[in-house]
């Protein structure tokens, strides 16, 4: 079976700054793989290109088996969007239409996009908003909900589209501590239940160990080390990998690389 | 010179149908202006190189040339061309064209403003480029300056004089006419004056509510 996701040689530039340089991964179907590192590592990246939202200069992207990226080329706009269906993206910042209610948030891309029918799509809609624990939220505009709220419509939203692929970027960053909580239970409930593929780019270590088939430590642009949790958390082999777990697990001796 | 009121009452009836016309021009032109502004914003924005180069270059040339020099041009070259339209309908062309290159400046700060974010938000759930347009990024871009659009289209209304210089019998046109026959040009001047200061004022009026409805909508992040 082909993989999920796969980069060959991936490099990316933006101007004269190195993002990736001799990049490779490849992510099996259905795996929930977990990718960590300093900021400015290439992480987010990663996450950008799959979604299509960036292309490169070298290398490969295939996205279940199809060719997204190959070199600096661009597939035409219509391959584009037909590939973009199969993946879904949640955003640190939620990016929620401030126009639309929490349900049409979720059910507005199925109607637009898809075509389903609107009663079919709220009903669907419905649904995701009580699967993320947000069934009274309805009808709330976005700005009317705490961040913690947002980001689980903003899941809701992507789940809406059914992707095969789901990239989560960071997506506790921007919340106040005490939301943090309520949003990775949804994730974690997501990541035990579903079939789907998952990418997760995360400062939180602990869930990233409880969730992950495998986690990826990343620092410029390429990838250090990688394993299941227990071995990457637990014994890394690479100096590097363990001088970042220590700053980001004992944050009072590093803080600045942590972040 | 005294003003002469029963003079000035004689002369109002045709200065009200003057003004009728000149209500149609702009609202019109208004129609003009602002969708044939939005279709220039958005290829502006999205057309490419080519296609987006020119509606700059469009909106840069109209910008930059006197409404009357095209209001003229319309109207004596145009029929050299082969096309003859109305005084009317050229004057209503002439407003819409020129404000239209107004208007789409001020739509393309409205889609500046929605953060890039949204956009991509959209794309990643598979938005083809019409549907991202027409229900994310518009209804998002337009609220915020509708009144700096009404504000140009105030500036329309105020403008719409010039077109009696194509012989459109708007509002401006006719009180020269009256005044021509009956060499008084006190009176019917000062009407038209009047009316243009009430309706002005009350447009103000209206776009200043615009404001407090859409203008401080604080912008979520």
């Amino acid at each position: 079976m082909t993989s999920a996701l796969e980069f060959t040689g991936v490099a990316k530039r933006y101007a004269d700054l190195k993002v990736l340089e001799g990049f490779d991964l490849s992510v099996p179907r259905g795996e929930k793989l977990a990718i960590i590192g300093p900021s400015g590592s290439g992480k987010s990246t990663v996450l950008r290109i799959a979604m299509a939202l960036e292309g490169i200069q070298r290398g490969q992207v295939r996205l279940l088996g199809e060719t997204l990226w190959d070199g600096a080329g661009r597939p035409p706009e219509k391959t584009l969007r037909r590939l973009r269906l199969h993946a879904g993206m949640v955003f640190q910042h939620f990016n929620l239409f401030p126009h639309m209610s929490a349900l049409e948030n979720v059910c507005c891309a199925p109607v637009d996009v898809l075509g389903v029918p609107r009663a079919q799509a709220e009903a669907q809609g419905r649904a995701l908003l009580e699967q993320v624990g947000l069934a009274d939220k309805a009808n709330s505009a976005p700005e009317q909900l705490s961040g913690g709220q947002k980001q689980r419509v903003a899941i809701a939203r992507a789940l809406a589209m059914e992707p095969a692929v789901m990239l989560f970027d960071e997506v506790t960053s921007a919340l106040d501590p005490e939301m943090v909580g309520e949003v990775l239970s949804v994730l974690r409930d997501l990541a035990e239940r579903s079939e789907m593929t998952m990418l997760l780019v995360t400062h939180e270590m602990q869930f990233a160990a409880e969730i992950a088939d495998r986690i990826v430590f990343m620092d410029g642009g390429r990838v250090v080390e990688q394993g299941p949790p227990e071995q990457l958390l637990g014994r890394p082999g690479e100096a590097r990998t363990r001088a970042f777990l220590s700053s980001v697990l004992q944050p009072g001796r590093d803080a600045a690389a942590a972040d | 010179m005294n003003f002469d009121w029963s003079y000035a009452l004689e002369t109002l009836p045709g200065l009200l149908w003057g003004l009728v016309v000149t209500l149609q021009a702009t609202v019109l032109g208004m129609l003009l202006a602002l969708s044939l502004g939005l279709v220039l914003a958005v290829l502006r924005h999205a057309g490419g190189r080519w296609i987006g180069g020119a509606a700059r270059h469009f909106i840069e040339f109209v910008r930059s040339t006197p409404l009357l020099i095209q209001l003229y041009f319309l109207f004596y070259v145009m029929p050299g061309l082969g096309v003859t339209l109305s005084p009317l309908v050229t004057g209503v062309l002439a407003l819409g064209v020129h404000y239209a290159a107004y208007c789409a400046e001020v739509y393309r700060a409205g889609i500046n403003a929605v953060p890039r974010g949204q956009w991509e938000a959209a794309a990643s759930l598979g938005y083809p480029a019409g549907a991202r347009w027409r229900r994310i990024i518009l209804p998002q871009a337009i609220p915020p300056v509708i009144p700096a659009l009404g504000n140009y289209l105030i500036a329309m209304f105020k403008d719409t004089p010039l077109l009696s210089a194509i012989t459109v019998m708007e509002v401006l046109q006719v009180a020269k006419i009256a005044g021509a026959e009956s060499f008084r040009y006190l009176e019917p001047l000062t009407l038209v004056g009047v009316m243009f200061l009430v309706l002005s004022l009350t447009a103000s009026r209206l776009v200043r509510r615009l404001e407090a409805r859409y203008g401080r909508q604080a912008r979520p992040a």
